[in-house]
């Protein structure tokens, strides 16, 4: 008897449905819908080229990036020198491929230590309520009611300049956000039937916040973490550019950008180029984002689906 | 509820927030390592100086005796101390400065939202064809530019290379000051060419900051447009036979601006966030260069004083948008229900 390829299909989607997690249920349509937006592919590409500069960086640069070299100062860019020398005659491009580290050492810090202390935080105001929740709002409240850059100076000034200081600044800073994320998303998740049926099984709150709590945050964190990267990324440099983040001759790429300012007649390179790593970056990570958010709009994937179901059981039959 | 009930409810809640903002200064404050005294009598002070210091600034009371003095102050007196480095009064300082920064905000405010909104509308109604996406990547260019850099930039193109714009400084005319707006100000002088000068001196600072928060103003807009736009009753007014126009303006347009409106709290603070590095860049005279000064000289009074400024300009602001909100959209007062 010949089975229709839709229903045989649809039976095998449910199975895996009831089989696997409900949010890694359609991780193949997630990226399948990110792999046909062009611009989330040049974003994805742009972060990967990054991190590859971030590893490698240091071993790809011609020049040393620290030593200086006087007699070479002020050379612009050139075949030698394809991004031009500073005033202590270092060569530009070496210090940005060596410089690009500490940025997304920044990136991954100050998220490693703001999302999960954020999620923790919101995970417990929402799932516990009453005056739990009441107290950690209202200190959520008061960390954004201020600029976070300006919160970030203080503690920046406070700890003392350095890279590391400003990473643990922009940490302390930027974790409410993730609280008010996961929170919202918890109460919502809470007045569901399936946490109610777990609760009535005698399931701890525990159980339920790593069961059904957190796996419903994590699309809309991915999301956020995507582009928060970027966000960290030009804050940490903002804060070097004022010069409370990465102190001399670290090649931080805020810090050069401040450096060149002065010189911007005689060797704009200085302050150009750092400056448009940092764009052509964030740009990236903003795309990527963008993408990811695009693919897990419920109203696209739902478009989506169709043709990704239909490309799947072509593919299956020709297997 | 009644809008009169909402408004003295929210601005109730306000109290406990920045009592909150204060302790948390004060923590920040009292976690300083280095001997704050020491840092402001200077490398040579004798030892007695700094004690002195110390003893003026009860620098040696604990945080909770040191927090109760400064509320003291501020609610008795309305007065915020003296700061140790300028030996003047911060509420005079922050009072000469906020003008400017204040101008400045919101110039750069309108702006982006002068050119955010219409470009987001435009946007969702050209979807996916040239001008979308000509919009987009402004937004996102500007989203992800740093400020510091594209400020640098502009200064260096529009001042050094072709001289149209001045890079620095708020004005070059002395005018009679009245209310410390430049704009305002000579406009009340009768003074057209002040006028002139300043808004020169305007423009470079206020379109970096409006390229730079313009972008998610364009992006909400144009997400809550697209969504207005397939919305039932735009269908069936289309359907009925209206005209693509009127359904725009007069359907879709309406709801679709009320998104936007509700994050214009949070971009305001984005915007006096920005200020610091901008005044910085451009040497404006504002609020935000004198708390980047005062936080490299631990300048404990100037920095606090400053703070509780910003925070209460952040919360009001995100009050004025919540009433706003309620004002168009009366559901939120009524159920409470708003997370």
């Amino acid at each position: 008897m010949r089975i229709p390829g839709s229903m045989l299909f649809s039976s095998r989607y449910r199975l895996l449905q009831k089989r696997l997690h409900p949010i890694t249920k359609e991780w193949g349509l997630t990226f399948y819908v990110l792999r046909h937006s062009k611009l989330a592919v040049v974003g994805g590409l742009t972060a990967l080229a990054f991190i590859f500069i971030a590893l490698f960086g240091s071993l790809l640069a011609p020049y040393d990036p620290i030593s200086a070299n006087i007699q070479d100062r002020f050379q612009p860019p050139s075949a030698s020198h394809p991004l031009g020398t500073d005033t202590m005659g270092r060569d530009v491009m070496s210090r940005m491929l060596a410089g690009a580290q500490h940025s997304i050492k920044a990136g991954l810090i100050v998220l490693a230590i703001a999302v999960p202390l954020g999620v923790l935080l919101g995970g417990i105001a929402g799932l516990f309520g009453g005056w739990i929740d009441e107290v950690i709002m209202r200190v959520t409240d008061m960390f954004l009611a201020f600029p976070s850059l300006v919160l970030a100076m203080a503690f920046s000034a406070a700890l003392g300049p350095s890279l590391f200081n400003a990473m643990i600044a922009l940490s302390v800073v930027w974790w409410p956000m993730y609280a008010r994320l996961v929170r919202g998303q918890a109460l919502a998740v809470r007045e569901t039937s399936y946490v109610e049926a777990a609760r009535s099984r005698g399931a701890s709150s525990l159980h339920i916040m790593f069961k059904h709590i957190l796996p419903n945050c994590l699309s809309p964190i991915l999301v956020t973490l995507t582009l928060d990267m970027g966000w960290v990324i030009t804050a940490a440099a903002s804060l070097s550019f004022l010069g409370f983040g990465a102190q001399p001759p670290i090649p931080e790429w805020g810090r050069m950008v401040s450096d060149g300012r002065i010189y911007m007649l005689r060797a704009w390179w200085m302050s150009v180029f750092p400056g448009l790593g940092i764009v052509l970056v964030v740009l990236g990570f903003n795309l990527l984002g963008d993408g990811i958010r695009d693919s897990l709009d419920p109203k696209l994937r739902r478009l989506t689906e169709v043709t990704w179901k239909r490309e799947k059981i072509s593919s299956s039959s020709t297997d | 509820m009644r809008l009169s009930t909402y408004i003295v409810r929210r601005v109730a809640m306000l109290v406990p927030v920045l009592l909150g903002v204060l302790v948390l200064i004060f923590v920040i404050a009292y976690v300083i390592p280095a001997d704050p005294a020491r840092a402001w009598a200077g490398p040579r002070a004798r030892a007695e100086q700094v004690q002195a210091l110390e003893e003026r600034y009860h620098l040696n009371d604990p945080i909770y005796t040191q927090i109760g003095i400064y509320l003291k102050n501020v609610l008795l007196h309305f007065d915020l101390g003296v700061s140790p480095t300028t030996g003047r009064p911060v509420r005079d300082d922050l009072k000469a400065f906020f003008p400017a920064t204040f101008e400045l905000a919101m110039c750069a405010f309108f702006l982006a939202i002068a050119l955010g909104i219409p470009l987001g509308v435009i946007s969702a109604l050209r979807r996916n064809r040239p001008t979308d996406h000509f919009s987009r990547v402004v937004a996102l260019t500007g989203v992800s530019t740093p400020l510091f850099w594209s400020a640098l930039l502009l200064q260096f193109l529009f001042y050094f290379k072709l001289g149209w714009l001045p890079a620095m400084g708020r004005s070059t005319i002395d005018i009679t000051r009245y209310t410390g707006f430049v704009l305002i100000d000579s406009v009340l002088n009768w003074n057209w060419t002040a006028f002139g000068d300043a808004a020169i001196h305007m423009i470079l600072p206020a379109a970096t900051l409006a390229f730079y928060s313009m972008g998610y103003l364009v992006r909400i807009t144009r997400g809550s447009m697209l969504e207005i736009l397939e919305a039932e009753y735009v269908i069936t007014a289309r359907a009925k036979g209206l005209p693509r126009k009127i359904v725009i303006y007069r359907h879709a347009l309406k709801n679709a601006i009320i998104p936007p409106l509700t994050v214009l709290g949070v971009e305001f603070g984005w915007l006096l966030g920005g200020t610091v590095l901008l005044e910085t860049i451009f040497a404006w005279p504002g609020m935000g260069r004198y708390a980047a000064g005062s936080i490299v000289m631990v300048d404990l009074p100037a920095v606090v004083g400053y703070t509780l400024v910003v925070a209460m300009i952040m919360l009001l602001s995100n009050l004025v948008v919540d009433i706003l909100y309620s004002v168009i959209d009366p559901r939120i007062r009524v159920g409470g229900k708003r997370r």
